[in-house]
Parts: structure tokens; sequence; C-alpha cells
């Protein structure tokens, strides 16, 4: 069953197989709901808009609000500057959101709509405004289309007055709520005054109230955004995700920043809390202390249960480095590393992790697919797969633990509110993985080497 | 009405009441509003949730990743052989094949397919801008067909080009195109197709499992656990039954054209909708002792279903539901079911109803019950919360919203947890309804 994929190794050069990626539009859909009463807006047909929604609504377990320009065949030949005005204008009458972020699809692209145009020629209401960006679906991935939007906000909102605002910037990169919650924590400890940019938590991990928000609570909020201008300086987390807007807002309003892995495990979550420590000229507080050496502590007592293990790591660019470089501080070897985002820069930094930890054999690509990692597995097996829903049919089919992380994941609950970044990330990630690992060492033990005490 | 309903969208939306209909009915089978946060889908999703259930043809979606990326393996149709439909393929379009065309691509990515598998039926989907950069996949597809002796089949479905119903249809032309070569001259035909049942947690099975015991031959199940050696016997039937009639009776209507094998229209929804169907069937293509058996296992199946429902439904009295699903007959079935569970529908509504389905919609259900065509999140809000519904039947955009609402939820759709279809299907869905609904959950909101 589940068991296509051939041994044998062939080079494809047309044929995409079980994708490790997707488009652009839906990272701009949620960079966009990580804003405060913001209305995403699809500017393409309506199963795009459908689709994205479907897609975001699996991962979180939540209403995924966004509009579309729904497009005609009128449209595809026309241009869809009509729809689009039409849609701003019913958007702010019966939804009212104070701020629309259009971004475009394959189509509006291909047929060359021209949105800065289209918004210029816009009756927008008082007080409400229209942003847009570019996300043609055949460049990039949708980690692409995310820091596309970023940057669209950016440049459409951010601005530098003479005073700073005494405030970091933190780019949080293509993350869950939970890890964001976390992320601010981690600064409010060290007493840092930030601005988070995007910041879903409150949006897409909303509680239960009885009532339905189409604008929950949380979001950065559209004056945050003006004022990103007015930093001291941006933490920029996630090189090959964050890094992007970072660049366009030094541009636009010449704040420095600081570009950082994703602070998954202990040395990249040092260097944030260092980076928030140097910014608030704070000390690192006991408490944070602590965190950490429990979090050694527990590497400790687990370790020989997953020294040495090999692991196959996949899903987006910086989560994968993010994740990889932590089983390496484990001491496990990240056998396989492998996006489905187009971007070199990936395996170079992997063949840097690789080069650092001193480990040898291991395999980084980017623009890969699933088809392909199966086939790598085949040929040479791993002891665990860390990533997304969609390595599940490899699981079964090599009857390999998984572990999830990642986006998306769309056959399981609660992940979405849980960190993997920060020191009880690491402890989080660490116990999913190690309880893998023991469970299968239980399933497959015969009754007389079933262990009590391990 | 009123507040919070857009201006454009007040045709789309009616409340029964049987002193002053006005006669018009309800506005539907247009494009959505531009502008709305519409539940709907294109017509690629139309003509691929309908040929996707097909075991082991290669669905190959030509177009940027996404539209592969958001339709692998998520339709929770069963097969009981072949599982090549639940892996992803595509040409993955890029910037320059964007420029300079993707037709070379694609032949590439078909001759790949043929150096891995062997195989049988592909399908090729065009997405939004296929035509736009000017493939021509009808040439590709037929000379891939030619040059390897196989079913390659190209189903043009822009998003953009109408609604899902247009998809629908692109579907039934392309099983058309698989069905066609095969018919001879002088068939004789004996037994059913069934068409728009998708094997979503194995309801096709349980179906094919009644006309087993009541001696009615099943020659091809169009789509679910489909393959494609059942599918071209499907001339060889005497009748087709057609579950979802809005995908699939177009292709019902085709094949009695042109192949000459009438039609019926059945539900396998509820103990009334399955036991009419089975009996119709059993009329239309049975001898006397076929329809004798048929009687006798309806009143069996009937009888437990009943009992079965009986004890629970004190636990449904005064509960009220909502309705919200794809296609009207579906919605037509779940009004039916809900009645005979003592529960009032209080909203309904479809993506994609025919007029005809709103008529039969409003025929049925009380006065006061609002009825919507392609609705939104902030409209059905509005209307489950003002009809006090305890439960919504929907699908997965439907789901966290009927959960933030603080109301119970089944999902009727591709995320179907257990099979919804026949006597077990009663069972499953009034299990899975008292399940919902009566969860300690709600305690703690």
């Amino acid at each position: 069953m589940l068991d296509l994929t051939p041994k044998k190794i062939v080079e494809r050069k047309a044929l995409r197989i079980n994708p490790c990626k997707t488009c652009q539009p839906v990272g701009a859909m949620y960079a966009a709901l990580g804003v405060h009463r913001c209305m995403p807006h699809s500017h393409g047909s309506q199963g795009c808009c459908s689709y994205h929604r479907t897609f975001l609504a699996r991962h979180f377990k939540e209403p995924a609000i966004a509009t579309t320009s729904a497009f005609t065949e009128g449209s595809s030949v026309f241009g869809g500057g009509s729809n689009v005005k039409q849609s701003v204008k019913n958007i702010f009458e019966i939804y009212d959101p104070d701020i629309i972020a259009v971004h475009t699809t394959c189509l509006s692209e291909t047929i060359g709509d021209d949105l800065n145009t289209y918004i210029q020629q816009m009756d927008i209401p008082e007080g409400k405004i229209v942003v847009h960006t570019n996300t043609p679906s055949y460049a990039g991935s949708h980690v692409n289309g995310f820091f596309n939007m970023m940057c669209g906000f950016i440049k459409y909102l951010s601005k530098a007055t003479a005073v700073k605002n005494g405030k970091i910037g933190i780019f949080p990169g293509f993350v869950n709520p939970g890890d964001m919650r976390e992320m601010k924590r981690l600064a409010k400890l060290l007493k840092t005054e930030f601005i988070m940019f995007p910041d879903t938590s409150g949006v897409l991990d909303a509680p239960m109230t009885g009532e339905y928000e189409m604008y929950p609570k949380g979001g950065t909020t559209i004056p945050e955004i003006v004022s990103l201008g007015d930093c001291e300086k941006i933490l920029a987390l996630g090189e090959l995700t964050s890094m992007e807007p970072a660049i366009e807002l030094k541009r636009k309003c010449e704040v420095d920043f600081d570009s950082l892995p994703l602070p998954i495990g202990i040395q990249a979550t040092d260097a944030y809390v260092m980076a928030l420590s140097h910014f608030s000229k704070q000390e690192v507080p006991a408490e944070l202390e602590e965190e950490r050496g429990q979090l050694v502590d527990i590497m400790m007592d687990a370790h020989a249960n997953f020294d040495k293990k090999s692991v196959a790591i996949y899903g987006d660019p910086d989560t994968v480095l993010g994740l990889a470089a932590f089983v390496l501080e484990m001491g496990m070897i990240p056998k396989y590393l492998l996006t489905g985002t187009p971007n070199e820069k990936f395996t170079t930094k992997a063949n840097a992790l690789f080069e650092k930890f001193g480990v040898t054999g291991c395999k980084a690509k980017a623009n890969g697919d699933l088809f392909e990692l199966h086939q790598w597995i085949k040929n040479d097996p791993v002891d665990l797969l860390l990533g997304t829903t969609h390595g599940k049919q490899i699981a079964k089919a090599e009857d390999i633990p998984l572990v999830r992380a990642g986006f998306p994941i769309i056959d399981r609950y609660v992940h979405s509110y849980m960190p993997l970044v920060g020191y009880r990330g690491a402890m989080r990630l660490l116990e999913l993985i190690c309880n893998a690992l023991m469970d299968r060492r239980d399933r497959d033990a015969k009754d007389e080497d079933l262990e009590m005490v391990m | 009405m009123g507040a919070g309903i857009l201006e454009e969208r007040k045709e789309s939306i009616l409340v029964k009441d049987h002193c002053s209909g006005n006669g018009k009915g309800i506005q539907c089978e247009t494009q959505s509003v531009s502008g709305a946060v519409s539940q709907r889908a294109c017509v690629y999703c139309g003509a691929r949730v309908v040929l996707n259930p097909i075991t082991d043809a290669y669905h190959i979606v030509h177009g940027p990743i996404g539209c592969a990326s958001y339709t692998w393996d998520i339709r929770g149709s069963l097969s009981s052989g072949s599982d090549i439909y639940r892996n992803s393929f595509s040409t993955d379009l890029r910037e320059l094949d964007v420029i300079f065309g993707g037709e070379k691509k694609l032949t590439a990515a078909i001759d790949e397919i043929v150096a891995l598998h062997k195989p049988k039926l592909i399908f090729v989907y065009a997405t939004c801008i296929v035509g736009v950069i000017g493939d021509d996949i009808e040439a590709v597809c037929k000379a891939a067909s030619t040059k390897y002796n196989l079913c390659v089949i190209p189903i043009k479905a822009p998003g953009f080009s109408g609604t899902k119903t247009l998809g629908y249809k692109m579907a039934c032309n392309a099983i058309m195109e698989v069905i066609k070569p095969h018919v001879q001259a002088g068939q004789i035909k004996k037994g059913i197709n069934i068409l728009g049942d998708f094997n979503l947690a194995g309801e096709m099975w349980i179906i094919k499992n009644y006309f087993d015991k009541i001696g009615v031959k099943v020659v091809s199940t169009i789509t679910g656990d489909a393959s494609y050696d059942t599918l071209i016997q499907a001339s060889t039937a005497e009748l087709n039954i057609v579950q979802c009639a809005g995908s699939s009776t177009y292709l019902a209507t085709r094949m009695e054209e042109e192949l000459n094998i009438p039609y019926i229209k059945v539900s396998f929804f509820g103990v009334e909708d399955t036991t009419s169907s089975l009996l119709r069937v059993a009329q239309a293509v049975g001898d006397a002792e076929t329809l004798a058996r048929t009687e006798t296992f309806v009143q069996e199946q009937s009888k437990i279903a009943q009992e079965f429902l009986e004890k629970y439904k004190r636990n449904f009295i005064g509960k009220k539901a909502a309705i919200y699903v794809g296609g009207g007959f579906k919605a037509i079935s779940l009004i039916r079911q809900f009645n005979e569970m003592g529960i009032k529908t209080v909203v309904v509504g479809t993506q994609t109803g025919k007029k005809e389905d709103y008529d039969i919609i409003e025929s049925l259900v009380e006065d006061d019950t609002v009825i919507l065509d392609d609705t939104n999140p902030a409209e059905l809000e509005k209307f489950m919360k003002e009809k006090e519904a305890d439960i919504l039947v929907g699908g997965v955009k439907e789901r966290p919203l009927a959960y933030k609402l603080g109301i119970a939820f089944c999902d009727h759709n591709h995320e179907r947890k257990h099979a919804l279809g026949g006597y077990e299907g009663v069972i499953n869905f009034t299990q899975e309804v008292n399940l919902t609904m009566n969860s300690p959950v709600w305690r703690y909101l």
C-alpha cells in the first residue's frame, strides 16, 4: 500500500511528484492574517482563495478568512481591474476591515494586472487602507509569498520619522502562533520593547468564546507596521524567510537588522536571547537560565536514546535548518534535509551545519520533492522522519516513526498552539522525538525484551 | 435580512414563507460576487474531485504547483486496488515555462511517468494560466496517446472559466472519452452503473453490497473505487443510477443519449431515501424475484435502522440543524434524514445547487427556514445564531466556524469520519450527530 515509489532513482526534469511546497498566495494569506483587522484578498479565480483557506483551516483548525476577486472569462481577457475594485468596495461595505491586503495569483500575474494602478484608481473610504504584493505562483514557494506580503505592508506603510521609537522589530518567520507567543514571552522576560510582525497569535489560535470574531484580538496593528520604520533594529529570524522584508525596511527607512536562524535548539535560542539582552541591556533573567539548564539536563538524561540516530527532515527551509541544528546538538545525524522551496542558500547553510558539527554522509537538497526523499530512504533508510503531514505515506510505507513539525500539519491537533522555538520549544521537540523513538522500541520489543524502566 | 448582507447577495437568500412566495425563487448557478468570502471552489476543483477517485489513473496537474498541492490525497475516497491516485503529479510550471510555454515540459512529464510506471490512464488538468500562455494540451495528450498507446485525456479546467459545476461537466466528458472507444455494437446490456458516489469512507462498498444481496449486477462504479478496466465496461450496463446528481447527471444524460442507457436519480442518505432507491432500482432492472428479495431486504434493514434511531430520538428532541453542503441533492437527503431523526432544519444552503433542487428544498422545509445559495461565513453565522441551530453539517471550511460559535458539527464532505451512506450510514450519522451534539465539551463554554 501507498508504495508507488521505485527504489531506483531516475532523474526527472519535468515531473514533480509529491511536492514539499505549495504556491506563494497561501503564504501571503497567512502573513496578512497576522495583521490586526486585515482582510487578505486573493486577486484571481475563486478556487485559489477556497484552496488557501481550506489549507490554512486544515492546519490551524481555525476559520481562515479571505476574499477573492472571483475572476471570470471576461476578467482573464480584459484584466481583473473591475473585479478588484468592486471587491474592495464590497469588502469595506460588508466586512469592514481596517485594511485589505491584496495578493496576486498565477493568473493575474500572467495576464499582467497592474495592482499599483488599480489601487490608485480605487475609491477607498476615509481611514481605510489597501496594500498589495505580487505573488506569482510559478516562482518561489509559499515561503516567498509570506515574505513578499510582509514587503508589501512595509512598502505601503512603514515610515521613518525623526524620532526612533526605542523598540526592536521581530520578524518571526513562517512559524505557528505558538512559536510567536514563545518568542514574545522571551522578549518580555528580557524587558524588551518590541513590535512583532506579522503576528498570528491571537488570530489563528484565538480561544473559544462562543462568538465568531471575523477579526480576533491578535495581529500586528497598522500603527505598529508604520512604526517599524522607527525601530532601533530588526531581528530577522530565519534568513531565508525574514531577510527580504528586513532588507526592504532597511532600504526604505534605514533600519538596521540582524539576521538570525529560527530560535530552535540551544545555540539558536541563545543567539536570540543574547540579541534581545544586548538590545535591552538587561541581564538574562534567572528564570531563563533555569529553562536553559532544564533543557540541557533533559538532553543529558535522555541522550542514550537518540544519540547517533539518523533522521530525515523536510519542510520549509528555515524550519528544516532550525530542526537540523537542534538534532545535531542532540547528537543525532540529520541524514537527509530537503525543502521544496527553490533556494540554493538552503543547501549552503545545511552543508555549513554538517561541517560545523563534523557529520559526514548527510545530504541536503532545495527544490526537491517527497518522492525523491522516499527514494533516498529506500536506498538508505533513517530511524526517524521529522516534518509535515505529507511525509505520512513514506512513514507508513517504510515503517519509520514520524514526528510532526512545520507546515502544514493537517492530520493532528494542538501543534499550532505549542512552540518549537525557545528552550521550552526544544524541550517539547526533544520529548516528541524521544517518545517516537522509544515507543518504536517498545512496539518492536519481544515480550521478554520489553523493559519497564527505560 | 438586512444588516450584514451584501446587496448583491440578497437574491441568493430566501426565507420560506408559503403565503407570500414571490414566485421568483432563489438566485443560483451564478458566479460568486467579487469580494465575497465565498466557500466555493473553481472549475479545476470540480473536475478534479469527480475524477480523483479513479484509483489507477495518473492525475497530472499542468500548472504552477499550488493546484497540485492543495488536492493531494484530500478526498477520502478509498480504493480496493491501486493507490496511484493518492500521489500528486504535476509539471510545477515556473517562470521560464510561463514565458516559453509549458508544452515540452508536459510532454516530458508524461514521458517520465511512462518511464517510471506502466500507466493505463492519464488525466492532464490544465489550470488557470495554461490557456493564457497558449499551451495546446490537447495536441500534447493526443501525441502521447498515440506514442504510448494509452489513454491520455486533457481536461481544460482553468479556474476562472465558470463555476465548479462546469468542472463536473468536464470530468463527465473525460469519463465519456474513456468509455466510448470500448463500446461494441450489439452488446448485451445487463446490470447497473453507480454514478456520483466517490467511495468516501467506503460508502460505495456499502451500496455495492446491497446490490449483491438483492441480486443486481454492478458493472462500473463512477468514480468511487473505479479503475480503468472497470470504467471501460460501463457501456454494457442497462441502467445508470445517479447518487450525486450535481456532479454526475450530465454524464448520465450523455450516456442515455449516446449509449442508450437510461438513468434514475437515487440517494442513499437516510432510511427513506435508501429504501426507495433500492426498490426503484429493483423495479427497473429486476424480475419479480429480485423485487421480492429487495422488499424483504429493505424491510429488514429499515427495521434495524429505525429501531436504532428510536433509541437516540429522545436526545434530539427540540434540536435544530443547519446544512451547508456542495450539491442540492445531498441537501435534500439531509433534510429528509434530519426529519427522520426528529430534528428540524432551520438553515439550508448549497454551493452549487440548481433551481430545481431549491424548489424541492423549499417544499421540504418548514416556514421560516432560511435557504442560501453560495453563502459565506458572515451569513452562515448570522442565520445560524438567529435560528438557534444546534448543529451544522458541512465541510472543512465550515467546521471551525461552527466550533467558534459553540455549535456542534458533522463533516458530510471529504473529511467525513464514517460512512454516511446506506443503512449503516444512518447508524453512523445518528451516532455522530449524537456524539457531537452531546459531547461533554459543550459544558465548558
